[in-house]
């Protein structure tokens, strides 16, 4: 199929950016977004002209390095997939393609559709762990035993791949999603609750200080993550907030 | 040619790793944070040594070419993780696990480091479940198993599909812990490119900004490289597209030996091939074998009517079926280790019964499985006289429940639905076993040089068993190297701050820009991929799953011309001062371009077939591999002097003093 690209271009942190349109043919509908993207790329280094740089890696939709708004939707129309699972059967011959990078102010653009998400990895510093050293002298693994329904919980609030969709999917840029997924796989095991009082504040002080918005429902994010990450995540991280906040 | 001594620790096989801890030295709590480690690579491997290393109180610097610590490609690891805790007690131990392990790598490992990682195995698992990583686990609340190929006991701990994953974000939370405190400084989207050696000693790394392009130099009283493997070599593999050998090479070409390059897992159950544009092949977790039965049909012309759509596989009969793996080996059946696995599956296909467009593809059947959770399932929820419609209906349920995000991504994928229609695979470069050489205390023949998980050779031998990567990557970072590395520090107590200042920086830092320039002014003939591509396709036709003199000897040849035509002619765009992903490419096929000549070479000196390696000359009459246990029983260990050609082999003879060497049977 032929389609028609209006792709954001953007030389450096500090350069205005702006749309620029390309046209590519001979698109297979097995194609990957990316492998689409890689077609476009080795055209545009044969002509001469500079590639679009884009992060990727796994393409198998676990690593969270791709992002992409496509047609104004994180990772594009099809639903539960990461851009580099998106397949180009999802779209028509003479479509038009608008492509752009994540929006967020904590998500500022390094080059063309490549952002910044280090204020991500801030947030989990903040208190995303359980503070056990490396001593090999843990207790026995099934020592404490844990429902499976917790734990089915807990893994599914912990399958975050930290993309970003749901923050530039979100009309306030809020990292709510994100940050709430990590405070409830460990509110939900009995691991976590040492320090909770103190996870649950310096996550979301950490948050407010990078510039995220807040959350006022609207649920964008849970429908665009890749991973099905739920909204009650966000509900169970306010209760945690609160009764942090009466704990003092 | 020389002899490499291991230094494995003398004394019974299972006091071998507590004797040695006892005796070695260690760095006392205030001097060690007048030490600095520089650890290259974030994965399970780089991750979780980090964060021991700080915990300890080194002063920790980790570099990793991601945006994130957390996006290395150990978070695509999909099965699950092994460990001899026998808590299904079906008769596992650490013997046992040993047994299998250097069995399952067909008898090329090195004793002392394979009990080793099967004894700390169980502390992995304690201490990732004390993290807060979310296994599976049972309806009582304790942890569930499943059993994975080449053994007998079911011992490998999981988190659904996406086991890496998971255990990957419990490594990098423990760093996080540590960068929150100052103890690790990450350098994120940054690139070893090179190894500086001061007095014969590992003393830093040039590194690149991958956003700014600036060159910058750090200093370290030791360097780690846990930067994975090679398989990206072949272009296409389950690699991620980023992985890659510089950090690995580099070390290399400053002295430490390379071993055994032609060790290369490919992994029976991936995703077939759909087309020339394809870029990376994605992995179906092997955990499917446990439940899904592999077959292709037992008559030519029905394998020539589905390849032509004319016929369906649910349309063939059961007694058309060809359960090829069952057929060949009952004892282990679908559940056989992968390079056995795959050997098959590319015997079925050239024989002419593969499936798909191409012929390159099998058959992986959920429908018995499906059909008997359904029964299980209906008699233990007290549904009376089911039909076979709800049979399926429940037994559908229970295969989502375990399989559930790998049959989605494989219908996003292949737009097929693998509940109604078998998954059609087919194999895929997946792992290397080789990589630096190292010795019992994971150190490379550069001294103050450290390599760990999948960037060294040392546990696998020719074969690596499904789920024993993040056992062997955090087995090296949580417990092994945190300890060794001490014995060499503690030389360093008094050596103070490492200056980057120095003759030996100013070389390194030279040669990186010249190599870099270089690069940039190639005649501008062809993309780096044009060249990536071609060599991929020299790998895999000529040292894949199948090797010959001929054809290895043809690869050497045509890898030496290629890299020749790409130095002279490759071209990058851009400049070398800002993001540019195509130098980032560039830099990274380059060093492709050597290793995969050694790879041939080493394919070619190894006159006999073990696990990955399958030399078409040495094989059993009904087509197993055949070992020369008589000549071979050693590890190849390259030297670099320069053109890889002219590398030397050294020799480390494997000694094997407390199981038989067999034959592998898993008939």
């Amino acid at each position: 199929m032929k389609l028609n690209l209006k792709i954001w271009r953007q030389k450096d942190a500090k350069s205005k950016g702006s749309m620029m349109n390309y046209t590519i043919d001979g698109i297979d509908g097995d194609m990957s977004f990316l492998e689409m993207m890689d077609v476009l790329n080795e055209d545009l280094i044969n002509k001469d002209e500079e590639p679009v740089e884009f992060d990727h890696d796994c393409r198998e939709g676990i690593c969270g390095s791709c992002s992409l708004q496509i047609n104004g939707e994180p990772h594009g129309p099809d639903r539960a997939v990461t851009t580099c699972q998106l397949h180009m059967r999802k779209f028509n011959d003479g479509d038009t393609i608008v492509i752009e990078p994540f929006r967020a102010k904590a998500f500022p653009v390094i080059k063309d559709l490549i952002v910044d998400r280090t204020s991500f990895d801030r947030i989990q510093q903040a208190g995303g762990f359980i503070s056990v050293n490396t001593s090999g002298n843990t207790q026995d693994a099934n020592a404490i035993p844990i429902a499976k329904e917790k734990a089915d919980d807990a893994f599914y609030s912990a399958a975050c791949i930290g993309c970003g969709a749901c923050v530039a999917a979100c009309k306030n840029a809020s990292a709510m999603l994100f940050t709430s997924a990590k405070i409830s796989q460990y509110a939900l095991l009995p691991q976590g609750q040492v320090e909770a009082t103190e996870r649950v504040q310096n996550m979301v002080r950490q948050m407010d200080l990078e510039g995220f918005g807040n959350c006022t429902n609207t649920g964008a994010c849970e429908v665009e993550c890749p991973k099905g990450i739920s909204l009650e995540n966000i509900a169970r991280m306010n209760r945690e907030y609160l009764s942090a906040t009466l704990k003092g | 040619m020389g002899i490499l001594d291991a230094k494995v620790p003398a004394g019974p096989l299972a006091d071998k790793w507590t004797s040695h801890k006892n005796k070695i030295n260690l760095v006392n709590p205030a001097n060690k944070r007048n030490i600095d480690i520089i650890v290259v690579g974030t994965g399970l491997a780089g991750g979780s040594a980090a964060a021991t290393l700080a915990e300890l109180g080194y002063n920790v610097k980790t570099f990793c070419y991601q945006d994130s610590p957390r996006r290395a490609h150990s978070i695509a690891a999909q099965g699950g993780i092994n460990a001899a805790k026998n808590y299904q007690g079906d008769g596992d131990s650490n013997y046992r696990l040993f047994y299998d392990t250097v069995k399952g790598g067909d008898y090329r490992s090195r004793e002392g480091n394979v009990y080793r990682l099967a004894e700390v195995s169980g502390q992995i698992i304690d201490q990732c479940v004390a993290q807060g990583v979310p296994f599976a686990r049972e309806y009582g609340g304790l942890l569930d198993n499943r059993s994975f190929g080449g053994v007998l006991v079911s011992r490998t701990f999981y988190a659904k599909g996406q086991t890496g994953q998971q255990l990957l974000l419990g490594a990098y939370s423990a760093m996080n812990r540590q960068i929150n405190r100052g103890k690790i400084q990450p350098f994120n989207r940054h690139e070893m490119m090179d190894l500086v050696k001061v007095d014969g000693k590992a003393r830093g790394i040039i590194a690149r900004n991958l956003v700014t392009g600036e060159i910058e130099r750090h200093s370290a009283h030791a360097v780690v490289l846990a930067t994975g493997g090679y398989g990206n070599v072949f272009f296409l593999s389950t690699n991620a597209m980023g992985s890659n050998v510089m950090a690995a090479w580099r070390a290399h070409r400053r002295g430490a030996h390379f071993a055994n390059p032609c060790y290369t897992q490919i992994h029976p159950t991936c995703i077939p091939v759909s087309g020339d544009h394809q870029s990376k092949l994605t992995l179906m977790s092997e955990s499917l074998r446990n439940d899904g039965r592999i077959w292709v049909p037992n008559k030519k012309e029905d394998s020539l009517a589905i390849r032509e759509g004319k016929l369906k596989p649910t349309q063939i009969k059961e007694e058309d079926r060809d359960y090829y793996l069952e057929r060949r080996y009952p004892a282990f059946g679908n559940l056989v280790p992968r390079d056995v696995a795959s050997r098959a599956a590319k015997e079925r296909c050239d024989a002419g019964f593969g499936v798909n467009k191409t012929g390159e593809a099998v058959y992986l059947d959920f429908d018995a499985a499906i059909m008997r959770y359904g029964r299980e399932k209906a008699l233990t929820s007290g549904h009376k006289d089911p039909t076979d419609k709800e049979l399926r209906a429940l037994g559908e349920e229970v295969v989502e429940a375990k399989y559930g995000n790998l049959f989605q991504m494989y219908e996003k994928i292949v737009d097929e639905n693998p509940y109604k229609t078998p998954m059609m695979i087919y194999p895929a470069v997946h792992y290397t076993m080789g990589g630096l050489w190292v010795d019992y205390n994971l150190q490379t023949t550069i001294e103050g040089c450290y390599a760990a998980g999948e960037a060294n050779f040392s546990d696998h031998g020719a074969n690596r068993l499904g789920a024993s990567a993040l056992m062997q990557g955090l087995a090296d970072g949580y417990f092994v190297l945190p300890y060794t590395i001490g014995d060499y520090l503690s030389n360093d107590i008094r050596t103070g701050k490492i200056p980057t200042d120095s003759p030996e920086f100013n070389q390194a830092e030279k040669e990186v820009r010249d190599r870099m320039d270089k690069l940039m002014t190639g005649k501008g003939l062809h993309s780096v991929d044009f060249y990536h591509k071609k060599l991929g396709k020299i790998m895999w036709d000529k040292c894949g799953m199948s090797r010959n003199a001929k054809d290895l000897q043809e690869a050497i040849d045509e890898i030496s011309a290629l890299r020749k035509d790409f130095w002279e002619n490759v071209k990058v765009p851009g400049t070398a001062n800002s993001k540019n992903q195509e130098l980032e490419k560039a830099g990274r096929v380059a060093d492709f371009l050597e290793l995969g000549e050694l790879f041939a070479k080493d394919a070619l000196a190894r006159n006999e077939s073990c696990g990955g390696h399958f030399r078409e000359e040495y094989q059993t009459p009904d087509g197993e591999a055949l070992r020369d246990d008589e000549n071979f029983k050693f590890v190849s260990a390259w030297e670099y002097k320069g053109e890889p050609k002219d590398a030397v082999l050294h020799k480390e003879e494997l000694k094997y003093e407390n199981i038989e060497l067999k034959t592998r049977s898993y008939k």
